[in-house]
């Protein structure tokens, strides 16, 4: 099921930093934007003249927002060309398709606090959280993790919020165990960011005792990541698909011209698992637990790549 | 199709309730097959299929203005029926817009809903209401937002909240209910409010239903179909008026089971709420007599197949045991054994 879809005329692009741009998005034809939570995300498919990229941003608008949506996009490094075209090639008034808000990062109902860490272009979820803990009078405390020379364009996002909970952090010493183990009964933990630092809020939020039930996590960026090229057979039509190192495994399906199902394209919502016929996966997702992916019969096409040369897959 | 309510049909006392003839053809008979199993039967709700009842998110019939009496006696009688714990409130304006914005834009001709940014005007022509209020604002509505707008809407409605990989019913509006009780499974996962079903549970039904719903998506609602029987045209069975309604089940004979058994078919529908991430639950309950039913060749053909061969488990626990036999009786003399078509399609357009 790849659900309804938007056509979105690019309102305005504002320069945010060298690397980071927000693209404002209106109906193209002129109604309300659907509504959506905190968390929520748009999947762009992106048309260039060779090559198809389908990017999620996070929405950055207060969900109250009806009138229009906005996303922040940093420009990647070593980008599989979604974020170069995003930042090169969209103007203002050119028409971008997107499928309809989904949420794989929604807020608690029943937080009592929400404590909110995140590193980087892992802010954006956490705009759009702000805005409805500012009209929900909600407990919450944020602590983000830059690089000092982009402390103040995060600073200048955050600007509209309580300055007493925001916590910028760009270098300077932080204490991260005293800050989980520091917190009121009932508090609900959200991370976004590198791997690195998700993994490591995490972990030491367990060591701490909280319960997995109060920690939500969203991955950004790394994990789709490329890697060595292999070639995927897709055992109903026969089809032999090589996988090059700068693209996804579900990419190169859909360049063959497949549509295999899948959803959050991040290796979380579970839409595209796959059963694995021969070879062995490397499992780069969050949806398979250790069972599973041990027994190396299933695979998320979206992140996960083979260690073996070839792979067959039950496509 | 312009639709004529039939504001003064009842569904206690004299049970004046009628299907019309149009009315048993959209019936969502739930048959597809002559043999009847519990499966995982989640299809996407996209308009069409074999029936116009799956034509629009909410369907709107005859019995429309009806139900809402119907469901303002209750209420009146046991306000408890309507419950929505605190943390749901967003969910309840997430039901209110679908539900308006669904009804205004399907049944145009019947209601309509004016937006000007937060402020909203709803005009419900059947029902001779029309209010102004501020959405987001509790205080500008006569109800909390979910009482509100289910109050105008046709079927039971339950809220869950989604969490700790699981669904939890934390409100509900039911007052058209097979034999359950919201204030009994309030706050309730998955597994506990489903717990007394018989066999689906072994079969892995509700691991497998539980994993799909929780991946379901804004924008993308599902549908299934559930069935059992009423005797008498009852909306309110409830565990709370057992007492009213239980003993009905005795009263079935040979000469009237055909006019007092009705197969209760329930289109249960699922949506993603956008801004809470909570799922709305529609669960609208389709009653039409044995008799009514009839009229279709094939309906009672394969009505009496499914009844005559259906597992004791079912028979028990949907509550049939004490008048299945006359039904599959009555029904029996109208069956020859033919091959029927495939699907619930009722392969005629006239009666």
């Amino acid at each position: 099921m790849s659900g309804p879809k938007l056509n979105l005329r690019v309102r305005s692009i504002e320069p945010l930093s060298p690397l980071l741009k927000r693209f404002e998005l209106e109906m193209a034809d002129g109604g309300e934007v659907p509504p959506f939570g905190p968390g929520a995300h748009l999947r762009f498919n992106l048309q260039g003249d060779h090559q198809r990229w389908k990017n999620a941003y996070s929405l950055v608008t207060p969900p109250t927002e009806r009138r229009r949506y906005a996303v922040i996009v940093r420009r990647v490094e070593h980008s599989r060309g979604g974020s170069a075209f995003m930042h090169e090639t969209v103007k203002p008034g050119q028409i971008l398709e997107a499928s309809v808000p989904a949420n794989l990062f929604p807020v608690s109902q029943i937080a009592r606090k929400h404590l909110l860490i995140s590193g980087g272009i892992g802010i954006t979820p956490f705009l759009s959280y702000l805005a409805a803990f500012k009209s929900k009078a909600a407990g919450y405390e944020l602590h983000h993790f830059c690089r000092a020379k982009e402390a103040e364009i995060f600073g200048h996002l955050l600007r509209d919020h309580e300055s007493s909970r925001i916590h910028i952090h760009a270098g300077t010493e932080f204490n991260l165990s005293s800050v989980l183990s520091s917190q009121p009964l009932g508090t609900h933990l959200y991370t976004c960011g590198p791997e690195g630092l998700m993994d490591l809020v995490l972990d030491t939020a367990r060591t701490h005792g909280w319960p997995a039930s109060k920690l939500h996590s969203e991955s950004f960026g790394s994990a789709h990541m490329g890697g060595a090229p292999f070639i995927a057979i897709l055992k109903r039509s026969g089809a032999e698909i090589a996988v090059r190192e700068d693209q996804t495994l579900l990419e190169a399906i859909e360049e063959a011209g497949f549509e295999p199902t899948n959803l959050c394209r991040g290796g979380a919502c579970g839409e595209c698992l796959t059963r694995v016929l021969e070879g062995e996966p490397e499992h780069r997702d969050h949806y398979l637990d250790e069972g599973e992916r041990a027994s190396n019969c299933s695979i998320m096409i979206c992140v996960s790549r083979a260690k073996t040369n070839r792979i067959v897959l039950d496509l | 199709m312009t639709l004529a309510f039939k504001p003064a049909e009842t569904f206690r006392k004299d049970f004046t309730y009628r299907n019309s003839e149009a009315g048993i053809l959209r019936f969502p008979f739930p048959f597809a097959e002559d043999t009847y199993m519990y499966s995982v039967n989640i299809e996407p709700h996209l308009p069409g299929g074999p029936s116009p009842a799956y034509d629009h998110a909410f369907d709107v019939d005859e019995h429309y203005v009806a139900e809402c009496k119907e469901r303002a006696i209750v209420l009146a009688e046991d306000p408890n029926r309507c419950k929505v714990l605190p943390h749901m409130t967003e969910a309840q304006w997430d039901t209110l817009e679908l539900i308006m914005e669904s009804f205004a834009k399907d049944y145009p001709e019947h209601f309509s809903l004016q937006k000007n940014g937060t402020r909203w005007s709803w005009e419900n022509r059947p029902l001779g209401l029309k209010d102004s209020f501020t959405f987001g604002d509790l205080s500008s509505l006569p109800y909390e937002p979910f009482e509100y707008i289910t109050r105008q809407a046709q079927g039971d409605f339950t809220l869950q909240d989604q969490r700790d990989n699981n669904l939890f019913v934390d409100g509900g509006m039911v007052t058209t209910q097979a034999d359950w009780s919201l204030e009994f499974d309030i706050g309730m996962t998955f597994h506990e409010w489903h717990g007394p079903v018989p066999l689906a549970h072994q079969l892995g039904v509700f691991d497998r239903a539980l994993k799909f719903l929780l991946r379901l998506q804004y924008g993308q609602p599902v549908r299934r179909l559930n069935w059992t029987m009423t005797i008498n045209p009852r909306l309110d069975t409830s565990p709370e008026n057992y007492p009213v309604w239980g003993p009905d089940r005795n009263t079935v004979t040979p000469e009237n089971v055909a006019q007092k058994v009705h197969l209760r078919v329930e289109l249960q529908t699922l949506f993603r709420l956008p801004r809470s991430n909570a799922i709305l639950f529609g669960i609208r309950c389709y009653l039409a007599s044995v008799a009514e039913l009839a009229r279709v060749e094939k309906w009672r053909k394969r009505l009496h197949r499914v009844l005559r061969d259906l597992p004791p488990e079912l028979e028990d626990y949907k509550g049939l045991t004490r008048y299945r036999k006359l039904v599959v009786d009555y029904l029996a003399p109208f069956d020859d054994g033919a091959p029927l078509s495939r699907g619930p399609q009722p392969d005629q357009t006239i009666l």
